[in-house]
């Protein structure tokens, strides 16, 4: 019998989520020995082109991840999605955004500007910017289309399920594969991971007091971190109370915050708007001036509690200035 | 879509105890203010999520207003701490995503202040019609424009067929 037919593909992202697959080490024997990897251009060839003969819905699952920035990526989903039964966003990019996704707090003509241009580093005295068609030595050559908005996968096409994480632990990993293998599925739509908070399964919990009374906030590099406390308790923003377990708190054992990359759990909407509530209902004083030096501390608060979820989030970017 | 001229979209959170309480007061007291409010009635301040008032912008709202009781004042305590707390960081934060400061206001008006109801509604509404819409969902919707459908994906596939063919 013919083995289930699996895909990999990336767009967006930094090469984490591929790295996260080779992760699984001697297990992704067992993977192969189970599936035929059909496309997977980090690690195989093969082209588009064998992709697009295939009949519509022959690959089983394709675990899609990276933020979708361009027309090449939203037609590579399309794609994907038209030959795949199941259509996995896998990671945080490809989740909610991820990291790619802070850029919608620019518009994409303030960082062509700076990356031709401003940037310190950048030597552009013709101020060149990438096109997408040229023509040289009476060759056409194509390049895709930045769009102005970082989108998830789910908002360019139907996802079935998500594999949580910058980047998804192995073990998430290896059991989303063998669900997905053996049809033990949720309902679609799921995030195959534990739909629990961090802090339920994090080592330090019982070191968590009930009123944690922030009178300030410190950045990891600017103290040293206890490695047995909660670390909220010492001051840190944990994204912990509002994003979703399954890592095994993997970051508190490497003694440093959780930044939240799981995402919210299904009872949360918005994960950046539940821990800024979090965080600042906990913060100490009363008073309007005591209350805003405490919350100095936390002079990003886009990035930090949207660090992942931009994409995703109830306002998703930056509202461009009424013109 | 109809002629009339834009007015602003309030969407007011009042706790149960004394803004509510108030707002009702200024309506058995006649008293007139802007008809631009959706009041909305929680028992408290304290549980206004900010999920609540992100979902109003993002749902059209160009307005938030918060209403709770005085400092001190609060039944259940320390609800209206919190709710100032939440405020000053969501402020800043709303600000870094391009809202305007005057679209979220936090007020302390007590049961007894029917008429600051009525000042601080009519103050609120002048100021975001100084503003102009805030426009979320069609922001929304114009944003995505730029997003290829199923048939443009297909479509341009196989026009890289033919143009490497």
């Amino acid at each position: 019998m013919a083995k289930p037919k699996v895909a990999f593909y990336w767009c967006a992202s930094c090469g984490g989520c591929e790295e996260a697959v080779v992760d699984l080490a001697e297990d992704i024997l067992g993977v192969v020995e189970a599936v035929d990897i059909v496309y997977w251009p980090c690690a195989m060839d093969f082209k588009k082109k064998d992709v697009e003969a295939m009949p519509d819905k022959s690959i089983v699952a394709t675990l899609l991840n990276g933020a979708i920035r361009t027309s090449e990526q939203e037609e590579m989903a399309h794609l994907m999605r038209r030959k795949s039964q199941f259509l996995i966003a896998y990671g945080a990019c490809a989740a909610s955004g991820g990291i790619p996704a802070l850029a919608n707090q620019s518009s994409l003509e303030d960082i062509l500007r700076f990356v031709y241009g401003a940037s310190p580093s950048t030597t552009n005295e013709q101020g060149a910017r990438p096109q997408t068609a040229t023509t040289n030595n009476g060759h056409s050559l194509h390049l895709p289309q930045l769009r102005d908005v970082v989108r998830s996968l789910d908002q360019v096409v139907e996802v079935d399920f998500y594999i949580p994480g910058c980047p998804p632990t192995p073990k998430l990993t290896k059991a989303a594969v063998g669900a997905l293998l053996s049809g033990n599925l949720p309902p679609k739509g799921s995030v195959l991971a534990p739909d629990i908070a961090l802090c339920d399964e994090c080592p330090r919990k019982e070191s968590k007091p009930t009123d944690l009374g922030f009178v300030e906030f410190k950045r990891p590099h600017q103290a040293i971190i206890d490695p047995e406390k909660c670390v909220l308790a010492q001051g840190f923003v944990c994204m912990g109370p509002a994003t979703r377990g399954g890592c095994e708190a993997v970051c508190i054992q490497g003694n440093m915050p959780c930044t939240g990359c799981f995402g919210p759990t299904s009872r949360v909407k918005d994960q950046g708007a539940k821990m800024l509530s979090s965080i600042s209902s906990n913060v100490g004083p009363k008073e309007e001036e005591a209350i805003d030096q405490v919350l100095a501390g936390i002079p990003d608060p886009v990035g930090t509690f949207y660090r992942y979820g931009l994409a995703k989030s109830l306002l998703r970017r930056k509202v461009p200035k009424q013109g | 879509m109809n002629d009339r001229p834009w007015e602003p979209r309030i969407v007011a959170f009042f706790c149960n105890w004394c803004t509510y309480t108030a707002a009702d007061l200024a309506g058995v007291s006649r008293m007139k203010y802007a008809a631009n409010v959706r009041t909305i009635r929680l028992m408290c301040s304290g549980r206004v999520d900010p999920q609540f008032v992100m979902d109003a912008f993002a749902k059209g709202a160009d307005g938030v207003l918060i209403g709770g009781c005085h400092p001190g004042d609060c039944h259940y305590g320390e609800g209206n701490y919190k709710m100032l707390r939440r405020f000053r960081l969501l402020s800043r934060m709303l600000q870094d995503m391009g809202i305007e400061p005057d679209r979220l206001r936090l007020e302390w008006i007590s049961a007894a202040e029917g008429d600051r109801v009525k000042t601080v509604v009519n103050d609120m509404v002048e100021k975001i019609k100084a503003l102009g819409p805030l426009s979320l969902p069609e922001h929304f919707r114009s944003w995505d424009r730029e997003v290829m459908t199923e048939a443009e994906a297909q479509a341009h596939g196989g026009l890289q067929e033919a143009r490497h063919g």
